[in-house]
């Protein structure tokens, strides 16, 4: 048995978890609002370390800003002190007269983020799987064979998604191939994440019967 | 000054962070790099934003003696306590990383184990061989778990196994390629509304 405070911390939060396994009890509600708690905390300290002191405090500090070398120091300090002013107005949405100001900054959050999706889904969720599915096929081997399969797969899965024609004759011929294909996707990836989450599962099971019990070697 | 404002902000960040993507020109690279930093800036109020909203909400609960408030002190006193101590000291100081490994990595490590039992108690429900495609469902569903754990080759030869690569580098990859356009094609056509002002959710209601 171990004698590591640590070990034996983790091991009573780890069946206070479990303990939920039985019904919704005091145990598992204490280590549910526990980690609320702790991981709040711990992404709020990322957040400062990682993201605030390098991308803002640091320059700030320094009196210059690296992205923007081109222009003028104090023009480059501006652009840097502006998404601060921008964030400040988020908290705005705590009052009911000034409740709209908070929007300026989630705009230029959703604008920015949209115009930067674009391009870069278009990119990488089509053209680039496009790329990858439209490979010479010669039947020569067992992985063309495959890219053959994969190349109907995703033909037919995308005519299963054209809800804008009636699935009727070949077409819904076709979205029916699509819909099994679809469905052993979908079988697979549950099988692949119960067996992940199992091999979780058994990842605790050995903290607890090895790492705090001693029980197995 | 209450709609039109966000909705000129939205577009015109839009449109600018778009073009720069076709124009390779430093200024518009420059943009892209400043406005990258300012949603990191932004990103980082919005998160201190949720956070207060958390601590405010638990705070009511303690403060009127609402249900279960016992444990809205335990909640507060877990983030007030990682957040000092990940505040005080040097990047990485050992007992923030104490705290993370005895007390976040085990209890969210147990939560997603946790799922294993939710997650087969649903397909038990859900996962009745009533129908063609639900069948293909189940059938490709046992292939691979069996396929995953040394019992399966066992008991078939290597058959699961080799089965469960098949299912999963050939319609597993099929099917979700079809998705992923899918989800780009929406992804791109929701941007647009964004960016156009017809998808104005985020502003919420007056």
């Amino acid at each position: 048995m171990s004698f590591d405070p640590g070990v034996w911390l983790a091991a009573i939060l780890t069946l206070c978890i479990f303990s939920f396994l039985y019904k919704d009890n005091p145990f598992y509600k204490f280590a549910e609002h526990l980690s609320v708690g702790v991981s709040a905390g711990y992404y709020l300290v990322v957040l400062i370390r990682q993201t605030l002191i390098p991308a803002f405090v640091n320059p700030l500090m320094a009196g210059y800003w690296h992205v923007v070398p081109e222009l003028p120091r104090s023009f480059g300090i501006f652009l840097l002190i502006f998404p601060v002013f921008m964030g400040i107005l988020l908290f705005a949405r705590f009052s009911r007269k000034w409740a709209y100001v908070a929007r300026y900054p989630i705009a230029m959050i959703w604008g920015i983020g949209s115009g930067v999706v674009i391009p870069l889904v278009l990119q990488n969720h089509v053209i680039r799987q496009l790329q990858a599915t439209m490979v010479p096929i010669t039947v020569q081997s067992w992985a063309d064979i495959g890219n053959l399969f994969i190349a109907v797969g995703v033909l037919t899965g995308l005519v299963y998604f054209f809800f804008s024609k009636e699935h009727k004759g070949l077409f819904g011929g076709t979205a029916k191939v699509g819909i099994w294909i679809l469905m052993i996707g979908f079988g697979s990836t549950f099988g692949f994440t119960v067996m992940a989450r199992v091999s979780l599962l058994i990842g605790r099971i050995i903290f607890l019967m090895k790492d705090w019990l001693g029980i197995i070697g | 000054m209450k709609r039109q404002l966000p909705i000129a902000i939205t577009f015109i960040c839009a449109f600018i962070l778009t073009v720069q993507y076709f124009v390779p020109h430093r200024s518009f690279e420059m943009m892209y790099e400043v406005s990258n930093v300012w949603l990191q800036i932004i990103g980082f109020f919005a998160t201190l934003l949720g956070i207060l909203s958390l601590v405010l909400n638990h705070w009511e609960k303690v403060k009127y003696k609402q249900e279960n408030w016992i444990y809205s002190i335990v909640a507060l006193a877990g983030l007030a306590g990682m957040t000092l101590v990940g505040l005080i000291g040097s990047q990485d100081n050992p007992v923030f990383e104490w705290l993370y490994n005895f007390i976040l990595s085990p209890i969210q490590a147990t939560m997603f184990s946790l799922l294993a039992f939710f997650i087969a108690s649903a397909a038990y429900r859900a996962f009745r061989a009533r129908t063609t495609i639900a069948t293909i469902l189940l059938l490709a569903a046992i292939v691979v778990m069996l396929g995953r754990v040394p019992i399966g080759a066992y008991i078939s030869g290597g058959l699961f196994p080799w089965l469960a690569d098949i299912l999963l580098n050939y319609p597993n990859v099929a099917a979700k390629r079809a998705i992923i356009m899918g989800v780009g094609l929406g992804a791109a056509a929701t941007s647009l509304k964004v960016m156009l002002g017809i998808e104005r959710s985020y502003m919420g209601s007056d």
